[in-house]
């Protein structure tokens, strides 16, 4: 049971991840009609956002302490962060220790931004060319975007670490009622999955009780007449492409201390998230979500020694195994509507 | 002749000159000369130019007639490449009965992966088609290791059992594969001059498959087969309303492009025998697709000019670094030297997938038929001025009906 337990909570990050990503994904395709394979680079830019902000703060002079030595002799230099000179060293250190949550907030404008300039100047022009060329254009994007972080940051991995009240584990099996230490689970994967839970709850709230998201499902289901009615649905759309984008960018800024971000990270979240939204079905906002979390939780219950001693290798392909069970018996995926993308 | 009008016949004579001469044509600069780096005669470059141009010849005749975007066409040329190493440690270093193999296994694999995946179109068949190549990269990495040596990659040991070959030469080395004899590695150089062109026996076994494959390709484009793909493509519904089952034709063109993947597979490890897991991975899929976009899908030279133009680029422009851009813009002002090299940098020397991703970008959006159809516009061009010249307008000017009594 614990065991179980335990499986189902490792499963909810990587879900988490798997969710957001598609669910942007979903809301392009939904109004634009656009298969965007640019959106892992996405992600991948928030993650780097991230990266940015902490490099910003941590920006430091040179002082030469005539005090302490090192271990040469010579007179030791200490770095000081600016942050830390102007707000003293308590409130500065602790703006550098939190500059992952911060980036947030350095996020959203950017990543708002990044994605209008992206519907503006280039998609715009493929709404009307077959999904093929879409594919192919936003690969192309993709690549070049992905070459571009790696000119500036590198081909490593650069450590992005969650703020120190979130390192360490939580004792869940305490709280259930099972042995200590049967179910442990790091703290910041636990904020991941409540930040999830409450970015999604905030994409389906402003799509649900908004006029603005009223308008869009509105353009989603049929976009002519909601243009005839004299509302300008590209504009909409427009700021929807923004949004997913910021959706993606958050969700790639969070994870940056889960796994420290480099130039390919999206072109492997791109995949799976793709699957992902196709088991969910094409164009449906709660099949996304839902298949993210049930294709995370699977991996990570592929990934159980138990299971693999059944059948080896089953963790490696347990996603797309299930994509192709389900492909094959539910044509339209979980929670496909009727019509979409069925030539 | 050979079943060709005169049109595909000179194209095919063209394609034939073009790969025997290569040696001559992709060496114009003399060897010690500053731009003896834009050669690229050199046997193992040559060799990847034509296997590619299989590679994606195949490719073409799946994506070009039929429509169907395939992500996961690699995986056909990774099981290729296992399959042509497998025989040359079982059997023997002759080549032959490799590219045999990796053909037929290619085709099986491809049999079984196109019936599940092409029960769906469009984007499904994409991601299904992705998601088993992605399956068959996961697998081979891990449980698969003792068929595939996961990561090392599969590779060629003096203890290999060689049952008509010898395990190890008189000198205690691997031997190396052959055809009936034939080093594929010999090269036979030629000094002409400042100039030194290469012959390499692998790059012609490679060249004629490279014809053979191009000359079937044209075969299969003219055909009613061929015609049947094209139709597929560009209406599936009034196909299958007319009561005709299109998956027989669409599957046969899914075996012969996977089977052309697993030629140039098996021809990849015959001229370096080892045989890794990153040929199947998704990436090498999405090359695939770059190459015969970049160069026209749907055209017959197309993809064999894509894979050319990709590999050539991939050689040698990540070849270039800052030194050399000195040299290059040495003559200018050293401030404006320093700016250009600054500014071309990023393009360049480990940076060319920009510059790719860039080129790939700027194709679809301004040419999406490639670069035969910006060889067209170019020549329509031209040939819209002669035509001015002589004052001859066929719209407005239409000929004379002949009387009947005439």
């Amino acid at each position: 049971m614990d065991a179980i337990l335990l499986q189902i909570l490792n499963g909810l990050d990587k879900g988490s991840a798997y969710a957001l990503i598609a669910l942007g994904l979903t809301l392009i395709f939904g109004t634009l009609g656009v298969v965007n394979f640019a959106h892992g680079a996405l992600f991948m830019i928030g993650s780097f956002c991230a990266v940015t902000l902490s490099k910003i703060l941590t920006l430091s002079y040179e002082v030469v302490d005539e005090t302490q030595k090192d271990f040469l002799g010579n007179p030791l230099k200490v770095k000081t962060p600016y942050v830390e000179s102007w707000f003293g060293p308590e409130a500065g250190g602790a703006i550098i220790d939190w500059a992952v949550p911060l980036a947030i907030l350095f996020a959203i404008p950017i990543m708002i931004s990044i994605g209008f300039i992206m519907e503006r100047g280039l998609i715009k022009h493929f709404y009307k060319r077959p999904h093929a060329d879409q594919i192919l254009v936003t690969f192309g994007l993709a690549i070049v975007l992905q070459e571009v972080i790696k000119y500036f940051y590198g081909a490593n991995p650069i450590p992005t670490p969650a703020p120190d009240v979130f390192r360490g584990s939580f004792d869940f099996g305490v709280l259930l009622g099972f042995d200590p230490n049967a179910i442990i689970y790091p703290y910041w994967r636990l904020v991941y999955f409540g930040f999830a839970a409450v970015i999604i709850g905030a994409v389906f709230a402003f799509l649900q009780f908004t006029t603005f998201g009223m308008v869009v499902r509105a353009g989603m289901a049929d976009r002519e007449t909601v243009g005839l009615l004299g509302i300008n649905i590209d504009k909409r759309f427009t700021i929807m492409f923004g949004i997913a984008a910021a959706v993606a960018g958050l969700a790639g800024v969070m994870y940056a201390p889960i796994n420290s971000p480099n130039y390919h990270m999206g072109m492997d979240f791109l995949v799976l998230s793709f699957v992902v939204v196709v088991v969910g079905g094409m164009g449906s906002l709660p099949g996304a979500v839902l298949a993210g979390f049930m294709l995370g939780i699977l991996e990570s219950f592929a990934s159980m020694n138990e299971v693999k001693s059944i059948i080896p290798g089953i963790d490696q392909i347990i996603i797309y195994l299930v994509a192709i069970i389900i492909l094959l018996t539910r044509p339209r995926g979980l929670m496909g509507r009727k019509g979409v993308m069925e030539d | 002749m050979l079943g060709l009008n005169k049109k595909d016949m000179s194209l095919l004579l063209i394609v034939g000159a073009l790969a025997l001469l290569a040696p001559f044509i992709l060496n114009p600069f003399p060897a010690d000369s500053a731009m003896a780096q834009f050669n690229a005669g050199y046997p193992d470059l040559m060799q990847r130019f034509v296997i590619f141009g299989i590679f994606a010849i195949g490719f073409n005749i799946l994506f070009g007639l039929t429509g169907y975007l395939s992500f996961g066409h690699a995986a056909f040329l990774g099981v290729g490449s296992y399959s042509a190493v497998w025989m040359f440690k079982l059997l023997s270093m002759n080549v032959v009965p490799a590219i045999l193999l990796s053909v037929i296994v290619a085709g099986l694999f491809s049999l079984v992966i196109g019936f599940v995946s092409l029960r769906r179109s469009g984007i499904y068949f994409s991601i299904l088609t992705l998601a088993f190549a992605q399956m068959s990269f996961n697998l081979a990495y891990s449980v698969l290791t003792p068929i595939t040596n996961g990561e090392t990659g599969l590779q060629l040991t003096l203890n290999d059992p060689r049952v008509l070959g010898v395990s190890q030469t008189a000198d205690g080395s691997i031997p190396v594969t052959n055809l009936f004899g034939m080093e594929m590695r010999s090269t036979f150089e030629m000094d002409l001059g400042p100039w030194l062109f290469q012959f390499n026996t692998g790059y012609y076994l490679c060249a004629i498959l490279m014809l053979l494959s191009f000359y079937l390709s044209v075969r299969i484009f003219r055909s009613p087969f061929g015609m049947m793909l094209r139709a597929v493509k560009s209406n599936q519904h009034r196909m299958n309303y007319t009561g005709l089952n299109t998956r027989p034709y669409t599957l046969a063109a899914f075996v012969i492009s996977g089977m052309y993947a697993g030629l140039a597979g098996g021809l990849l490890a015959s001229m370096d025998p080892l045989a890794g897991a990153e040929r199947m991975q998704w990436t090498a899929s999405g090359e695939v697709v770059l190459m015969t976009i970049l160069g026209g899908a749907g055209t017959l030279l197309g993809p064999i000019l894509g894979a050319g133009f990709i590999k050539y680029f991939e050689n040698i422009f990540s070849k270039i670094n800052d030194s050399v851009l000195h040299g290059w813009f040495g003559f200018m002002p050293d401030g404006l030297e320093d700016f250009i090299v600054t500014i071309v940098h990023p393009f360049v020397g480990k940076g060319w997938h920009l510059t790719l991703g860039l080129m790939f970008m700027a194709v679809v959006i301004f040419l999406p038929g490639g670069l035969i159809e910006g060889g067209q516009r170019i020549g329509k061009l031209f040939s819209r001025k002669s035509k001015k010249s002589d004052g001859g307008d066929a719209e407005h000017h239409p000929k004379q009906t002949p009387h009947v009594a005439e």
